[in-house]
């Protein structure tokens, strides 16, 4: 990562900001993902959760998440240790505070950080839909948004010690990641699995010896059509993060667009292929699962990566995908819309790949390395914080819904109407107890 | 076993910390920053353990 990224031309700002504002598609694709994988009494939940989560992480990250990630270049704490300087905080002021919105390129990575975050938010509610609470996700939203993201994206991409490990350790160009594998993908992922071990299963997915028990999606259209839309949401990511954050030249674009569709078409053939064996008729939410998971494999290197490498990368991530969904329901991590395998997992294969396939021009070997260490701090550091916020805000504001809610559905309990009002499809006796 | 798995999460990754700022040679740096991973998976696998519902019903 450079220490600075420099001044984009006209063009090249005209670029970054039409490929930002591909952004909010992606987040449309995974709002609609988790609305269609829940139940039909819990879709409006689904979706205005959705909303208000990406409203509140905006208006928290304008108001302090910036202050605490910055951007390379710019003001930062650092503390020396053995004699190298270790950036574990930016020293912006607060509400956007000194950073002119006039298209550099600190404001272009403040804009685009905007929608980053709430895709990060919105990741957990595919999750832990269905008995999350809306008060409770927005204040998770809060927490996210204010301190989980911005730490490790000033580590990661703000100047921070994570990006500054080849300046300081010579371990390649430092940690690498382009479009958001890690600071979003994976803290998102990563978040959701600490919901998952807080919130538990939902009521009527197992059964009294333990046996898992098929909770189908009420709209698996508004999947797949979701996955179509994150397509276009991941290019415009991708692509701006490669600018912004890991000094890639414009032209690069097209690699980043090839890399992304080739990642997301391998991982999902691959995830249909598999399903295609085991069951015997392929599985359509777990090609939907498979197709975003190569999205967010596709992030780390994207602009350094050869499309054979990209096309290998979304193999992986769509047998990832498939075998680990399967696997965290058998140990009752009861996820939804697979978001933890489908952000999480993928986020940190999508690094390690990088690590492994990446060619950065000009970059020292041990890049790997930097990605490992990248990994670990996801793991070691933002999974305990996330755990630990997040039980003690179930402490404070109980973050799951009371049984009768569960029964009723979350569009009747928690909005006092449902999405579909004309259409009962539940009744109390026909529930799964 | 929860605490333990997160206490685990957490050493895994200062080992990792450490190997990188102390350890120059590369190899050695390698092999305890991958140390330090290994240990947190096994902090990772103690945390999953520890959430099931099932297994803590029948013991």
């Amino acid at each position: 990562m450079p220490a600075t990224v420099p001044a984009l031309s006209e063009v090249g700002v005209a670029l970054c900001i039409s490929l930002i504002l591909l952004v909010p598609l992606a987040i449309a694709g995974v709002a609609l993902i988790n609305t269609g994988f829940v139940r039909s009494r819990s879709a409006a939940h689904a979706m205005l959760s959705t909303l208000c989560v990406v409203a509140i992480a905006a208006a928290v990250y304008f108001a302090c998440g910036f202050a605490v990630e910055g951007y390379a270049g710019r003001p930062l704490h650092a503390i020396i240790v053995a004699g190298k300087p270790w950036s574990w905080l930016a020293a912006e002021k607060f509400f956007f505070g000194g950073l002119e919105l006039d298209g550099s390129p600190a404001s272009l990575a403040a804009l685009l950080q905007l929608f980053g975050v709430g895709l990060a938010a919105a990741i957990p509610l595919g999750s832990a839909a269905d008995r999350w609470r809306l008060g409770a996700s927005a204040a998770a939203a809060v927490l996210l948004a204010g301190c989980i993201y911005p730490l490790f994206a000033h580590w990661a991409w703000g100047g921070g010690w994570l990006a500054q490990l080849g300046v300081n350790y010579s371990l390649g160009r430092g940690f690498l990641d382009c479009g958001g594998a890690g600071s979003i993908q994976a803290v998102g992922g990563l978040n959701a699995l600490a919901m998952l071990w807080i919130l538990g299963p939902r009521r009527g997915k197992y059964s009294g010896e333990g046996i898992p028990l098929a909770i189908p999606g009420h709209n698996t259209v508004l999947v797949l059509f979701g996955c179509l839309l994150a397509l276009l949401g991941w290019v415009g990511l991708n692509s701006a993060g490669a600018i912004l954050f890991a000094g890639a030249m414009p032209a690069r674009v097209v690699l980043i667009a090839v890399n992304t569709m080739l990642s997301a078409s391998a991982s999902a053939l691959t995830s249909l292929l598999i399903t295609r064996i085991r069951f015997g008729k392929p599985d359509a939410s777990l090609v939907a699962n498979g197709w975003v998971g190569g999205l967010v494999a596709s992030c780390a290197g994207c602009a350094f990566l050869e499309p054979l490498a990209a096309l290998l990368i979304g193999m992986v991530a769509g047998a990832l995908v498939t075998f680990s969904i399967q696997w965290l329901e058998l140990i009752a991590v009861d996820d939804t819309a697979g978001s933890f395998s489908v952000h999480g997992l993928c986020g940190l294969w999508s690094l390690l790949a990088a690590g492994l396939f990446a060619h950065v021009p000009g970059a020292a070997s041990g890049q790997w390395i930097a990605q490992v260490v990248g990994i670990a701090t996801l793991l070691g550091f933002v999974l305990p914080l996330s755990y630990g916020l997040n039980l003690l805000l179930d402490r404070v504001l109980p973050q799951r819904v009371p049984p009768e809610g569960e029964r009723q559905g979350m569009d009747l309990h928690e909005l006092g109407a449902g999405a579909y009002p004309e259409f009962v499809t539940y009744t109390e006796e026909s529930m799964q107890r | 076993m929860k605490i333990a798995g997160f206490l685990l999460l957490l050493t895994g990754w200062l080992l990792v910390l450490a190997a990188v700022v102390l350890l120059a040679a590369p190899a050695a740096r390698s092999g305890f920053v991958l140390a330090g991973v290994g240990v947190e998976i096994l902090g990772l696998l103690l945390v999953f353990r520890a959430h099931l519902p099932f297994a803590r019903e029948r013991h």
